[in-house]
């Protein structure tokens, strides 16, 4: 990759305020959801955890998105920047995932009476949690700063494009099994914890990415350390002979 | 690729503020260099100076961190491939298949060039790098000068107008020095611009018209080819009693 | 007729490094042979299993193979010798992803016999499950080639090809072992085009996707 221009040090409060602003609203929407939302009339209680799970999911897809638009930035303009971007947003997906699979475990096993039930939307967001942890682990096994970029950018378009293959295949898989739903049917007193939730996470999404990201440029600035400073004079005076 | 016609001009190289990084390390900073159409540089430093990566660059293996070079008349980045045809660059590695003979990889190249690919011409370009009797072995059975011989013959099949020669002299016997010398002469005959990256500076005197050192990345000393074994060596410290 | 070149040599380099063919080849029975020891020796539940076992070996074995192929690119800067000449990076890509695609069929119809032998299943339709076999092994190949391109010049090569193609095969897996336990048991529901056509889908979208990216992973 060529570089323009050196990469500024990130700087401003923005993601902080949008963090506590998207973590405010979490406490707050959970609250709601916990303790003044009705119970759910066939699921009783446990339907709760769709409170954090659907805003989950939803952000959980976005930073996968947002990561692949960055890998598309990083192949076509070769801008640092969006490699650090890339990043973060992989890493902070591959967390919201994890997190989204644990909650799917906990929901389904009170619900359906097992840990895991093959949902093809859990079953896909598994697969792209280790296909996620496979283009990390690339990461940190690729020294070149430039290769790691383009290689990990190339990874994220193939993971990517991977998403609707693997839903599709894991829906007819297990069409034979009895299809479950989760609840997404929501009728209006789930409505506004949910929604708080949602904008909750995401904005805690956005200051995530967006703080990792400078943590990742500010670690590829001491990488790529700036050109060594203009020629000093070495103890040997240079012979200023030639024609050039 | 677009292939731009060639700019006319009178230069083989124009390059400008050349530089390249690996990772952290600059290993070729603001080198400016033009090299006129049929004439032969030498390239001198100590090592890790920079040569190889200079000849990489200029042979389009690895593209420029920053900076802009015209190599026989194309642009070095945006008119890579046209480069590349023009060019043929005499590596530390031998390009080779190790399993195959050296008959096949030449042929090999042959057919990607789209060049005879026959026995004849090919066995041919092998006797004249004296491997002749060993054209059928596996490149695996060769010492490490057979390789070297190898690697001519493979640059000599690519009839490039500009020629890198990196360490030629490396790893051969002294007929295989008088080899090297005769086939630089072929080239200069037919009017090829050569580069040459050697520690040989009386023999790289003899053969070239213009001399460079190179000195932690940077241009250290320019001047005629004849001068380096006298001014350019005190200049750049290449004399055998300076510090390692 | 670059990619001709490039079809012509990846095949003699692989014809010549063939011993490495043949330990593949034993790598795959080995897994097969193993694991009936894990399902038991119940004739009925092995039979039920058998195209998963059959899929889980070819996928297994195909790291092995893919990475070999990537062994002699890079020993001698072979693959950067022809970049130079110029030869294009798509080319050079499709040229190995085929003899690696053709390669991984022919594995797995090498496996079918012994598949056969150890796991009692019957062969109504040795024709198409062949077929089945060739689409599922495109399906590994192309990005198993590109991944294998990039896993051998890192460091931990090993562990880092199926870390990323595994998860990534998934789609691959599931239809082909679906269409495979649909030839061998019958198909009474009609089912087995769909899952052909994922199949399909998934080599139509990935020997495309690979193909341009290829080059971005090679060039320096």
């Amino acid at each position: 990759m060529t570089e323009s221009a050196a990469l500024p040090p990130p700087r401003g409060p923005l993601p902080w305020v949008a963090g506590g602003l998207g973590l405010a609203l979490l406490a707050a929407g959970s609250w709601i959801g916990l303790f003044e939302a009705p119970a759910e009339q066939h699921m009783g209680d446990v339907q709760r955890i769709m409170y954090v799970h659907v805003p989950t999911a939803w952000n959980a897809m976005l930073a996968f998105t947002f990561a692949f638009a960055c890998a598309l930035l990083v192949l076509w303009r070769g801008d640092w920047r969006w490699d650090c971007r890339l990043e973060a947003a992989i890493e902070v997906g591959v967390v919201l995932s994890a997190l989204l699979c644990i909650q799917g475990a906990i929901w389904a096993r009170p619900t359906w009476g097992v840990w895991w039930d093959w949902d093809p939307r859990l079953t896909t967001t598994a697969v792209m949690l280790f296909a996620f942890i496979g283009i990390l682990a690339l990461r940190r096994f690729v020294d070149d700063p430039s290769r790691r970029a383009a290689w990990s950018a190339v990874a994220t378009v193939i993971a990517y494009a991977d998403v609707p293959l693997v839903y599709f295949s894991v829906r007819w898989w297990n069409s034979l099994h009895q299809m479950q739903s989760t609840p997404e049917t929501v009728s209006s007193p789930f409505h506004l914890p949910l929604r708080m939730n949602a904008f909750g996470v995401l904005l805690l999404t956005c200051a995530f990415i967006s703080l990792r990201a400078r943590v990742a440029q500010l670690r590829l600035r001491e990488e790529l350390s700036p050109p060594p400073p203009a020629w000093a004079a070495p103890a040997r005076a240079p012979a200023t002979g030639g024609a050039r | 690729m677009s292939t731009a016609p060639a700019r006319p001009t009178v230069f083989a190289v124009e390059a400008a503020l050349l530089c390249r990084r690996y990772g952290r390390r600059w290993a070729l900073v603001d080198v400016d260099l033009r090299l006129p159409r049929g004439a032969a540089l030498m390239v001198a430093g100590r090592n890790g100076s920079g040569k190889s990566t200079l000849l990489r660059v200029l042979a389009g293996a690895i593209s420029p961190t920053r900076g802009s070079a015209r190599v026989a008349g194309f642009d070095l980045v945006a008119d890579l491939d046209e480069v590349r045809r023009r060019t043929a660059l005499l590596g530390h590695a031998s390009y080779s298949y190790d399993a195959l003979s050296a008959l096949e990889n030449l042929r090999i190249a042959a057919r990607f060039l789209g060049r005879a690919h026959g026995r004849e011409p090919l066995r041919a370009l092998l006797d004249e790098v004296g491997l002749a009797e060993r054209a059928d072995d596996a490149v695996e059975t060769f010492s490490a000068g057979m390789r070297r011989r190898f690697a001519l013959a493979r640059v000599l099949i690519q009839d490039a107008d500009v020629v890198l020669l990196d360490e030629p002299y490396g790893q051969l016997d002294p007929p295989g020095f008088s080899l090297v010398d005769r086939l630089f002469g072929r080239l200069r005959e037919r009017g090829r611009t050569v580069l040459m990256a050697t520690h040989l500076l009386e023999r790289g005197a003899d053969l070239c018209d213009e001399g460079l050192v190179l000195e932690a990345g940077r241009v250290a000393w320019t001047g005629p080819a004849a001068d380096l074994p006298g001014p350019g060596v005190a200049a750049a410290g290449l004399s055998e009693g300076a510090t390692a | 007729m670059s990619l001709a070149a490039a079809l012509r040599k990846e095949g003699l380099v692989q014809w010549r490094t063939r011993a490495r063919f043949l330990a593949v080849l034993a790598f795959g029975a080995v897994t097969l042979l193993l694991f009936s020891f894990a399902a038991g020796p119940d004739a009925a539940t092995l039979r039920r299993h058998a195209p998963g076992f059959l899929w889980l070996a070819l996928m297994l074995s195909s790291t092995l193979a893919l990475a070999e192929s990537f062994q002699a690119e890079f020993e001698q800067r072979a693959l950067e010798g022809l970049l130079l000449l110029p030869a294009s990076a798509r080319s050079l890509f499709y040229g190995k992803a085929l003899v690696n695609a053709a390669q991984l069929a022919l594995l797995g119809t090498a496996l079918v016999p012994l598949t056969v032998v150890l796991y009692d299943v019957s062969l109504p339709r040795p024709g198409a499950l062949v077929g089945v076999i060739v689409l599922g092994a495109a399906g590994l190949s192309a990005p198993g080639t590109l991944y294998a391109a990039m896993s051998s010049q890192a460091r931990a090569r090993q562990m880092l090809l199926p870390l990323l193609l595994f998860p990534l095969v998934v789609p691959v897996l599931l239809s082909a072992v679906k269409g495979t336990a649909l030839l061998l048991a019958g198909d009474p529901m009609g089912q087995l085009p769909s899952w052909l056509l994922l199949l399909a889908a998934f080599d139509a979208i990935y020997w495309s996707l690979c193909g341009l990216l290829f080059d971005r992973v090679v060039e320096e």
